[in-house]
């Protein structure tokens, strides 16, 4: 019930992000989300792709730090109050996020987010337990 | 003013013969006392009778700062700790800080030597000296403050920092003599234009800078903003603090030594060869008058020159030039000194951060920045933000502990560090001295 996401370490200038997607184009990965945080300083690029060990290994290769999380996506009513549900949700079991985005792809008529979470195991047992529905990483991929 | 009329203008016969009289006890001494001299001159086939002349002094060993950190804390010390009264230190390459000792004489000697250069600077009894040099392990404050009472001036002990508070006590006490770092000066400087509070209704004469190299322009930038006038001062704890030699106000053309204490020679840094009166290179001090902590060819890595031609203010000491460089890779940064090798080891101590580092000093409102730069490797990268934040804290909390230096960290990609011939580029030194 858990999706891999690689995140990559960047400096705050200019060229670094299209440097990013210029490797992962011309290695044929697809991006299906992406998240970046940024400081003054330095920014974290967050992905979810289609191919995990392909994306990682042409950054690597192109002398980026790359790392990897295991994230959870979840499925969210595309209305009013859809992902309010769900903070709540987590916040009366004391779930902390560490930080969420949207992904590009519906699962039907829903949205979908990627949630970021201390504790993973915990955060998902809430969620299914409240009816809430997980996609796993396999199914997320393909979509 | 000349303080001490004596010693200061002495005839360089005269000099000469008291230089090599106590050069002689001082290395009877050492050789009986201290079991690392006594075992250079045993492997350099010497023993303190071997040295009839001044000129014979260039057959000794030198020493170095690894010799000092070799003999960390108190291997060098000449004396019992019963007659020691004052430990200072310095930092040394790698962390562990170069500790001096002072029996209550070498304390008497030292504030002779500083109440002479504030005479030099221009000070007098009846001045109000604002001393600005910080106290503490650092000779800098505590020197000055010793020589200041000797000379019979009031010392207001202000110590470094608190700028504001420093330009309110100028306005209100009145000092008429300056002593702090040349780039702390310029600080106060602008400070005081920010406050509204001109110099020029100051009642500054003279300044004494130092405990970091400067320029000749420096120099009269800090004359023209802060109306005074600046003299150079040069000193190293290993060889006593400041007082080793200092410029005067009359002519303001290189440093006298105070030869009646130290005997100071110029070499090759690469050959260890003595250069000429006039020729650049590194200096080498001898003391001859210390007790607690005598020092033998004490190589410095400061580089300069030194010239014996009399000089209009009467005083015959030799002048050593300003220190133009260093033979090594060390830093001052605010007055303290920074090798790239303490900052390795404080990153390599720390988990998972990776010994790719840089150090960018630059220059802001007069005040020395400096900036490490480290290269993210996947040991230390996260995908939360604040964890990254927080290692950055945690190095600059470190370096600040360890070598009492503000840094500013800034986490860098991998292999952006410049590297020339596969040795990255450790330091870049943006300050137009």
């Amino acid at each position: 019930m858990r999706v891999e996401q690689i995140s990559v370490f960047l400096e705050n200038k200019a060229g670094r992000l299209s440097e990013v997607t210029r490797i992962l184009s011309e290695a044929g990965v697809n991006i299906r989300a992406l998240s970046l945080a940024d400081t003054s300083d330095f920014g974290i690029l967050r992905l979810i792709v289609n191919d995990n060990d392909k994306a990682k290994e042409a950054l690597k290769r192109n002398g980026f730090t790359v790392g990897k999380t295991d994230v959870v996506a979840v499925e969210v009513g595309d209305h009013p109050g859809g992902l309010h549900k769900i903070l709540d949700v987590l916040y009366q079991a004391n779930v902390n996020v560490e930080y969420m985005y949207a992904f590009v792809q519906q699962s039907g008529n829903n949205a979908v987010i990627i949630f970021r979470f201390d504790n993973l195991e915990e955060a998902v047992k809430i969620l299914t337990q409240n009816g809430i529905k997980v996609i796993d990483g396999s199914v997320l991929y393909g979509m | 003013m000349i303080y001490n009329m004596e010693y200061e203008t002495m005839p360089r016969e005269a000099l000469e013969a008291i230089q090599f009289k106590r050069l002689q006890a001082t290395l009877e001494r050492v050789y009986a006392m201290v079991p690392f001299y006594r075992n250079k001159f045993h492997e350099a086939g010497i023993t303190p009778s071997d040295v009839r002349a001044l000129s014979d002094l260039h057959c000794l060993p030198f020493t170095t700062k690894q010799d000092l950190r070799d003999n960390y804390p108190y291997g060098m010390f000449a004396v019992p700790m019963d007659n020691v009264v004052r430990i200072h230190a310095s930092s040394g390459t790698t962390g562990k800080p170069t500790v001096v000792g002072y029996t209550a004489r070498d304390i008497e000697t030292w504030a002779e030597l500083m109440a002479r250069a504030l005479a030099s600077g221009g000070a007098s009894r009846g001045d109000i000296i604002h001393n600005a040099y910080g106290y503490g392990l650092f000779t800098g404050g505590l020197g000055v403050h010793y020589g200041a009472e000797k000379l019979g001036a009031s010392v207001i002990p202000i110590s470094g920092g608190n700028t504001k508070r420093q330009i309110m006590i100028m306005k209100d006490f009145r000092p008429t003599i300056l002593t702090c770092t040349p780039s702390y000066a310029l600080h106060l400087g602008e400070v005081a234009q920010e406050m509204g509070v001109d110099f020029q209704g100051l009642h500054f004469k003279s300044g004494v800078f130092g405990a970091e190299p400067w320029s000749e322009e420096m120099r009269q930038e800090i004359e023209r903003k802060l109306h005074l006038s600046a003299v150079d001062i040069y000193g190293l704890s290993e060889v006593l603090g400041p007082g080793v030699a200092v410029e005067c106000i009359d002519a303001k053309n290189g440093l006298h030594i105070a030869e009646d204490h130290f005997i100071a020679e110029i070499i090759d840094p690469e050959t260890g060869e003595v250069l000429p009166n006039g020729k650049r290179g590194e200096l080498v001090f001898t003391s001859i008058t210390k007790e607690a902590f005598p020092i033998i060819r004490y190589r410095t890595r400061d580089i300069s020159m030194l010239h014996r031609e009399p000089c209009i203010c009467g005083r015959t000491h030799v002048r050593m030039s300003r220190v133009t460089g260093r033979t090594d890779d060390m830093l001052i940064i605010r007055g303290v000194n920074v090798f790239p090798s303490q900052i390795e080891s404080v990153l390599m101590e720390m988990e998972g951060v990776e010994p790719h580092y840089q150090l960018v000093v630059d220059r802001k409102d007069n005040l020395d920045l400096l900036t490490v730069r480290v290269e993210v490797g996947e040991h230390i990268f996260s995908d939360e933000v604040r964890m990254l934040q927080t290692l950055e804290r945690k190095i600059s909390k470190n370096i600040k502990e360890f070598l009492g230096v503000s840094a500013k960290v800034k986490l860098v990609e991998p292999k952006t560090i410049e590297r020339s011939e596969g040795k990255a580029k450790r330091v870049i030194d943006n300050r137009v001295l």
